[in-house]
This record gives C-alpha cells, sequence and structure tokens, in this order.
C-alpha cells in the first residue's frame, strides 16, 4: 500500500471544515434544484425549477451557468436536461442563468483536492462531501474552468430535467383524469394510450402549480435518445453569420471605447504621463491613469498599472493613446530575465529535495542497490494563452450600480471583483457573459474586467468597452510556468525498473495557497512504480502565472511520458509494452493504449512520409480532469530538418460520451493547442518584459502544418469526466518520443528544437 | 465625407481617411462580424471581400476602398459561401467560433477562384488564417464538402 503524503489542503481546512460541520448538522439536505430566488420570467413562461423555464410556445428554455469559450459545454449540458425532460431539441434554448449557489461548480474544487484518483478513500470522500455542502452554500463560485461543466452538472441537470418531465406528466394526467404512471412523455409532449396527447407549452402553467417530486428516476443508458449521440452545436448557425456576440461585439446606445497601454515590465506601473497632446485629438473623451489591477481575488498576481484613453470609436482610443508619453515605474522585476529564471529554478533543486508529494518504497536504497541507472532534466518554457479574442470587457456604472458585460470564464469571481473596486453591494452588480473567443484558462481572472468597471466611474454613466490591443495581450497574460524536472530511474539485472524519482522546481501556478497543483500528473500516475519519490520545489517569479489548459498537466506529462520512454529505452523494451506492464494494475489505461497501438498498428513498420521522408512515432498516456488519453504521433523531418507532424492517433476513456461530437472537437483542439506550444511555444523575459508581441513572434500552428487527426471514443458506463483540457497534455511528449525514435536524440526542453 | 459600398449599400462614413477598414465596419458601421485579432495582417480575423479578393481589413484603410465593393460576413451571397455554410454545419467546424468569420470568407474568395481547391491550393489560401481552438482539420474537410456540393449544383 503506497503511503500517500495527502498533500496541503486536509490540514488547511480542516479548522474551518470541523466549524462548518457543527452547523449543518441540523440542517436538511439541500439539493441543486431551486434557486435562491425565483428565476425571471417572460410573458407566458412558467419555471419549473431552477435549471428550465417552459414557454407556452413550447419553448425549453435551460437556465446556463457555463461559458461558451468553444468546448461545447452549453450543448452538452443542454441536452443533459433535454434527455431526461424528453423534451423537442429543435425547441430547446439557452438562457444565461443569475449568479445562485446551485450553479456553483463542485466538481472544480472538489476534482482538485490533491487525493490520488484512484483512491476512494474514507478521507477523500468525506473532504468532497463536506466541500460540497460549503460550496451549495457559497455564492459566488460559478465558474467555467477544469474541464469539469459536464462532470459538474451531469447530475443536478438530469434531476432537473427528469423533475419537469414527471410536473409535465402529473399535468396532463390530472387534466385527463388518468392514472400518471399510464403517461409517457416523448419529443416536448405527454402521451396517454388513449391517444390524448399535449404539447409541453399546453400544460407547462398546471405542472408548475404541482409541487417538486419528492424522487425521481433517471434513465438508464439503453433509453437514450441524445446522450451518447453526435449532436450537432447548438451555437452553430450564429457562428457562421457574424450574428454571435462575443465581449469584444457588445453594442449598446451611446458606448464609448477604451484602448489600454500597461508597463512593459511584470509588476511595474505609471510614474508619470502627459495627455496634452491626446486630449486634443478628435473623439477623445479622457486619459485615465489605472493602478495594478488585482488578478483574482482567490489568485496571487495583479497586472501591471497603465494608462487608458477612452474616446468615441474604437480606433480612436487606440490611435490617441500612442500620443500619451507615459513614463513607467518599472519595479522590483527589471533585471529579470529568462535566464536568472531558469538559473534559480537550477538552484532551488542543486540545494533541496524539494516537498514529498508521493512516495512509495524505499527509492533511495533501490537506487543505490540498482544494476543500472538513468538521470536526465526536462525544462518547459513561460506559455501565453493568446486567445483569438483579445481581453476586453464593457463596463456601465450609473446609479450606483454596475452592469458588466464580460467574456469571463469566472462569472463570480468578477462581479465579486467588480463590487470591489466600485465599492458597491455585490447585489448592484449585473454580470452578463456573452460568447467567449478562446478561454484556455485565462478567462478565468479578472484583470480587465475591473479595469473595465474603473473605466465606467470616469463616463458619467455611458457605458465603455475596453479592448486590450493583441500587443498587450500577449505581454499581459498569466503565463503557463516555466519549470524546470530533474528524473531518476534504476533498474535491476534484469532491466526491471525498480526506482522512479522526479523533482520539479517552478512556480505554484497562481493556485491558492492550500491547493498545490504543481505535480498534478506527476504525483497521481497510474504507473505501479514498486519504489518512488515525486517531490516540488516552490520557486515565485515575479511573472505573472495562471492555468493554462490542462494546468500543471502540461508539464508533468512531458516530464513524465518523456522520461518513461527513456526507461523503455534503458531496460531494451517496446516503449507501448514496457508502459502496459507498469500499467498492470490499472485495466482502464491498459485498454486505452493497447487500442492506440492497434489503430496504429503499432506493431508494424511505419511507412515513408508522401515525399518520402522517414517517418517515427512515438506514444504518450496521460489521465488528467478524470480522463485517460493515449495518443501516438507520427513525424518526419523536411528539407530544413523543420519537425513535421503527419499524423496523430488519440484515444480516449471520458466515461459516458455524452456528445461524441464535442469529445471529438476537444480532442483534436487540445492536440493542436498543445502542438503549437510543442513545437513554437515559448515566451521569453529581458529586463522584466515579455519579449513576444503578435502572433509573429508566438506563432501558432497553421493549416499547412497541421496533422490528420484520428479520434477513438471508448465505451464506458461511468460517469463522465473532462473532455476540454486532457487532450492536450500527451502531445508534446507523443512527438519528442517519434522524434527520438526517428533521430535517436532524446529532446529534453520544450519547444521542441532539432539541432 | 468618404462614401463606401457596404454589402451593396453606398453608405457615407465619418472616420479619418487613414482609419483601417476594420475599424470603420466594427465602430461606425456596427457590422461586428468582422473580428480584430492582430492588428498587423497575421491572423486572418477581420477577413474581408474586396471586389471579390480575401483581404484583411485590419491593414486596410479606409481611402483605398473607396469606390470599390467591400463585402462582411453579415453581407456576403451566393452560392459559394451557401455551401460553405453547410458544409460548417454538417462537419460541425466551430468551436469558439471567433476566427470563423475569416475562415469563411478566405474559403469563399478561394472557392470563387479555385471551384475545385486540392489540399495545396487549401494550404496556400487558408494559411493565413489562425484558430486557437484547432478546428483545421474540419476546416480541410468543410471546404472539400463544399466544392463537391457546389459542383453538384452548379
Amino acid at each position: 500500500m503506497p503511503n500517500l503524503k495527502r498533500r496541503y489542503i486536509v490540514l488547511g481546512t480542516a479548522g474551518a471544515v470541523g466549524a462548518l460541520m457543527i452547523g449543518w448538522a441540523a440542517m436538511p439536505q439541500r439539493r441543486r434544484l431551486m434557486t435562491d430566488k425565483p428565476l425571471a420570467l417572460s410573458q407566458g413562461q412558467v419555471a419549473l425549477n431552477g435549471w428550465v423555464k417552459v414557454s407556452s410556445d413550447n419553448t425549453v428554455t435551460v437556465m446556463m451557468s457555463q461559458a461558451e469559450m468553444g468546448q461545447g459545454a452549453q450543448t452538452g449540458l443542454a441536452m443533459l436536461l433535454a434527455e431526461e425532460m424528453d423534451a423537442d431539441w429543435t425547441q430547446v434554448t439557452l438562457e444565461q442563468s443569475t449568479l445562485d449557489a446551485i450553479y456553483n461548480n463542485q466538481a472544480v474544487i472538489i476534482d482538485g483536492l490533491p487525493f490520488q484518483p484512484n483512491d476512494h478513500g474514507l478521507i477523500k470522500r468525506a473532504t468532497g462531501h463536506v466541500l460540497g455542502k460549503i460550496i451549495r452554500a457559497v455564492p459566488g463560485l460559478q465558474g467555467t474552468g477544469g474541464s469539469s461543466s459536464v462532470a459538474d452538472q451531469w447530475l443536478p441537470l438530469r434531476e432537473a430535467g427528469a423533475s419537469a418531465r414527471a410536473m409535465l406528466i402529473g399535468a396532463a394526467a390530472a387534466l385527463w383524469r388518468v392514472p400518471a404512471g399510464e403517461c409517457r412523455a416523448e419529443n416536448g409532449r405527454v402521451l396517454h394510450p388513449s391517444g390524448k396527447s399535449a404539447a409541453f407549452g399546453e400544460l407547462a402553467q398546471r405542472a408548475a402549480q404541482l409541487p417538486l417530486p419528492k424522487d425521481v428516476t433517471l434513465k438508464t443508458s439503453a433509453q437514450y435518445k441524445l446522450i451518447g449521440h453526435p449532436v450537432r452545436r447548438i451555437d452553430n448557425a450564429a457562428k457562421l453569420d457574424g450574428s454571435a456576440t462575443y465581449g469584444i461585439d457588445v453594442l449598446l446606445p451611446g458606448l464609448l471605447y477604451a484602448s489600454i497601454s500597461m508597463c512593459p515590465t511584470v509588476g511595474g506601473k505609471v510614474a508619470g504621463f502627459d495627455a496634452a497632446a491626446a486630449q486634443a485629438m478628435p473623439g477623445v473623451r479622457k486619459v485615465v491613469k489605472l493602478e495594478p489591477a488585482k488578478a483574482s481575488s482567490i489568485m496571487p498576481g495583479s497586472t501591471c498599472g497603465g494608462v487608458a484613453v477612452i474616446a468615441d470609436t474604437p480606433f480612436r482610443a487606440m490611435h490617441a493613446l500612442r500620443q500619451v508619453a507615459i513614463e513607467w515605474d518599472h519595479g522590483a522585476a527589471a533585471a529579470l530575465s529568462s535566464e536568472t529564471i531558469s538559473s534559480d529554478l537550477k538552484a532551488a533543486l542543486d540545494g533541496k529535495d524539494g516537498t514529498v508529494h508521493f512516495h512509495t518504497g524505499r527509492v533511495a536504497d533501490a537506487l543505490k542497490s540498482a544494476a543500472k541507472t538513468i538521470e536526465a532534466e526536462y525544462r518547459v518554457p513561460f506559455l501565453a494563452h493568446a486567445t483569438m479574442e483579445p481581453m476586453n470587457c464593457t463596463a456601465q456604472f450609473k446609479d450606483g450600480a454596475a452592469t458588466v458585460w464580460a467574456p469571463t470564464q469566472a462569472a463570480g469571481f468578477a462581479s465579486g471583483a467588480v463590487a470591489k473596486a466600485l465599492g458597491i453591494p455585490e447585489a448592484k452588480v449585473d454580470i452578463k457573459v456573452p460568447y467567449l473567443g478562446g478561454g484556455f484558462g485565462r478567462r478565468y481572472l479578472s484583470d480587465f474586467v475591473v479595469q473595465a468597471a474603473l473605466l465606467a466611474r470616469e463616463t458619467q454613466g455611458a457605458p465603455v468597452q475596453l479592448l486590450w490591443p493583441r500587443e498587450q495581450d500577449m505581454a499581459h497574460d498569466y503565463y503557463r510556468p516555466t519549470y524546470l524536472c530533474r528524473c531518476k530511474a534504476g533498474f535491476d539485472a534484469n532491466g526491471k525498473l525498480i526506482a522512479w524519482q522526479t523533482t520539479s522546481a517552478g512556480s505554484s501556478m497562481g493556485a491558492p495557497s492550500f491547493i498545490d497543483m504543481s505535480t498534478d500528473g506527476a504525483s497521481n500516475t497510474a504507473y505501479a512504480f514498486p519504489n518512488a519519490r515525486v517531490a516540488h520545489v516552490t520557486v515565485e517569479t515575479a511573472v505573472p502565472v495562471g492555468i493554462w489548459r490542462s494546468v500543471a498537466h502540461s508539464q508533468n506529462a512531458f516530464f513524465v511520458e518523456s522520461f518513461i520512454d527513456e526507461c523503455a529505452v534503458a531496460s531494451g523494451k517496446d516503449p507501448v509494452a514496457f508502459r502496459a506492464e507498469l500499467l498492470s494494475g490499472d485495466a482502464r489505461h491498459r485498454r486505452v493504449l493497447s487500442r492506440a497501438a492497434e489503430l496504429a498498428n503499432w506493431q508494424q513498420p511505419l511507412a515513408a512520409a508522401p515525399d518520402g521522408a522517414k517517418q517515427g512515432r512515438g506514444i504518450a498516456i496521460h489521465r488528467s480532469f478524470g480522463s485517460v488519453v493515449a495518443q501516438i504521433a507520427e513525424v518526419s523531418l523536411g528539407e530544413q530538418r523543420q519537425i513535421r507532424v503527419h499524423r496523430v492517433i488519440c484515444v480516449v476513456d471520458c466515461g459516458v460520451a455524452v456528445n461524441p461530437n464535442l469529445i471529438r472537437q476537444q480532442m483534436e483542439g487540445g492536440i493542436v493547442f498543445g502542438l503549437s506550444a510543442a513545437l513554437r511555444g515559448e515566451i521569453t523575459i529581458e529586463k522584466g518584459q515579455v519579449q513576444q508581441s503578435n502572433f509573429n513572434d508566438y506563432a501558432p500552428l497553421r493549416i499547412n502544418e497541421c496533422p490528420a487527426i484520428q479520434v477513438d471514443i471508448m465505451q464506458s458506463v461511468e460517469a463522465p469526466s473532462g473532455v476540454g483540457e486532457p487532450g492536450t497534455p500527451p502531445i508534446a511528449p507523443a512527438v519528442a518520443n517519434a522524434l527520438f525514435a526517428l533521430t535517436g536524440v532524446r529532446l529534453r526542453s520544450l519547444p521542441l528544437k532539432i539541432a | 465625407m468618404p462614401t463606401l459600398n457596404i454589402n451593396g449599400k453606398n453608405t457615407a462614413v465619418e472616420a479619418e481617411p487613414d482609419t483601417p477598414l476594420l475599424w470603420v465596419l466594427r465602430g461606425e458601421l456596427k457590422l461586428v462580424g468582422t473580428k480584430y485579432g492582430c492588428g498587423k495582417g497575421l491572423c486572418g480575423a477581420c477577413t474581408v471581400h474586396l471586389d471579390g479578393e480575401a483581404v484583411r481589413s485590419c491593414v486596410t484603410p479606409l481611402e483605398a476602398v473607396q469606390g470599390r465593393e467591400v463585402r462582411t460576413i453579415e453581407g456576403v451571397q451566393g452560392q459559394q459561401i451557401d455551401a460553405l455554410r453547410q458544409a460548417w454545419t454538417h462537419v460541425d467546424v466551430v468551436q469558439c467560433g471567433y476566427c470563423q468569420s475569416g475562415q469563411l470568407m478566405t474559403a469563399c474568395a478561394l472557392l470563387k477562384r479555385v471551384p475545385k481547391p486540392s489540399n495545396e491550393d487549401i494550404d496556400a489560401a487558408m494559411s493565413g488564417n489562425l484558430c486557437r481552438c484547432g478546428t483545421y482539420t474540419r476546416i480541410r474537410e468543410a471546404i472539400l464538402l463544399a466544392a463537391d456540393s457546389a459542383a453538384r449544383t452548379a
């Protein structure tokens, strides 16, 4: 039995949890069904619970708490409710929910607890249960992240749908004076064997008068009509004719526009500025100094101070900003560079063993007795999110109340941050969430929302839309941190792996201090190491860091899956067979691994690339956000020895495949996102300043470089787990391993460069 | 006051002559389907048609489009865009969707020029349009599908 070092959460929150548990002992269990305040209704509409409204025209409106940033969550979630309600899918629409505790994202927080994924022990269950109760009671935790939307609302949305269906059937039964048990719902209607039938819209008013059902029975998977089917996205049409409204598209009467220039040095602010020339330019309303804006109430770091110009058109604001002479206070980080940060990481590993996040057996003894040992040092750089839609937010502050149109992943936090910035109660903040032009974790932070709110104080009640120029977006991100990892493995005389040791150094990714995510994906692998030690040294830098699609998995999958490949080579075994042996205790991983190998014809030699170049292939398998993903990459080198990825095989086990089409999209997207990073992504720092500014020097993959991608989804009856992020972690090591197979050169630093 | 031909209508605008077309469309004409991504012609999110050719509106000054026909995602018409929209839906291309106006405008100009594009034609035409969600494989599939269906209905 491995000695699992349960990390910080249990001790860190035991006091608060203990105190709150007593308070709850006497309270009835609250289900996530009814909101505190009744839902707002339009003419002819009734609410059947906190998740669904029905109109007299038969429209079924699903209350949507989750932001749509491309991941398809809004389509997947609406399917869950429509399935159990037996709604007509063509009559389903969405409406943004208010902030209410029933919509709080429990999964993202509970799944973030630092337990082994296979640990179903009492402490984990109890902590999850108690935290679940806390989360249900605290408003403002509505958030879209951690690949958690479907996992979190899997139960409440289906219960809400089933509950609504039962009430509609109850209303029909009363109307027709027949037993409810004789009626059934289908495609937006309630039907009786006698031939009687009524549409949901005709029954809704009566249904809303009935009490909530005490219990509901959810469908079995054999009864599903939507779940498991590749239903088309709800947001397709609006995104093909330009009518979809993103944050940058919010149009309001009297709208003013703002552009911003922030101190180029991380942590810096404005020392002084001369706005005379800008203020004389046409359309300019005001030039405003902004102090550094805190990123979030729970995450450290703040965005640099800057100067914003407010004008009557977006271009006039941008144009006038160039005429403002700004003097910067560069602050304490002016001497910082990628080199100094890199030396700090090395120094941290030279001096320390690190905090142990996982250990089993006796690693030191095993390494001493080993017939052979190997060592390697891996490195990953800072990465920007570079969403296609740069950071922006529209705000209006009038009569002591604020309305913000915020393309945010964290409506709850953003709303709280606006209230704090403006000194008004949170009840006076109305937050509207338009479509997000990409999120990838960047929009979990609220810095740009706070800035817009502060600008709205300067416009006498007129709404103002703040848009960051791309260069500001690139230089003022919350970056995936740079990490260094030293790995060591020992083998016995038969080549069997007997010791595994990794120690990483890097910053904490902006996590609240009681949840350290830094070794996620390294301290909780599925590999059955006989002796292992996974440790970490936290080294903070002044560079703002945050959560980047797949968070710590993005670096740890590269470390673990590259070094495992080195171990396979060292023990003289095939990389797939070597992994399979170490995964002997985990049938789910083994199935995913062997399916990928089968689809790639792993046992057969790989043909040459279309231009005749020799190809190599590599594999990686990684679990994140509850899902297991294996990827096999097939690569070759071009005439200039440039890395070319021709094909990627991807196998995913994410529990019940709610919408296979969305899952495929997310695997494809996760691979392309990870490949951009693996092949070219790097943010560098000189004199405390980010050196990249736009898509010329931070250049994502383009269509001509995109591999063919084949996705296979494993059949499963387990509850659904994440898909938005798990496609990203395996691709970098899969490509690096393929390059080793091709060239014999082991690349241990990202982005991958062939000398 | 400059007059522009936007989506088939003559429209007077007030902006200074060096204002990029993108900001005239978005700021003054409220045609916000055309997106800002980079401001330097690097990402293609702002792609519109100028006399039927795909151009980056973020680096096209107002004075350069006078007397020429501008079409945006809101006003583009014809068999190619219809086929592309159908194919985009059929293949379920979009994710966040922010780049897709630009992708469709570039793809539409390609099909007008090359009704049956090869993979190389698609690479050459579409590599100026970035997508961070990684919809590239589906964009390729949808363009080939649209070309097929346009050929059938022609």
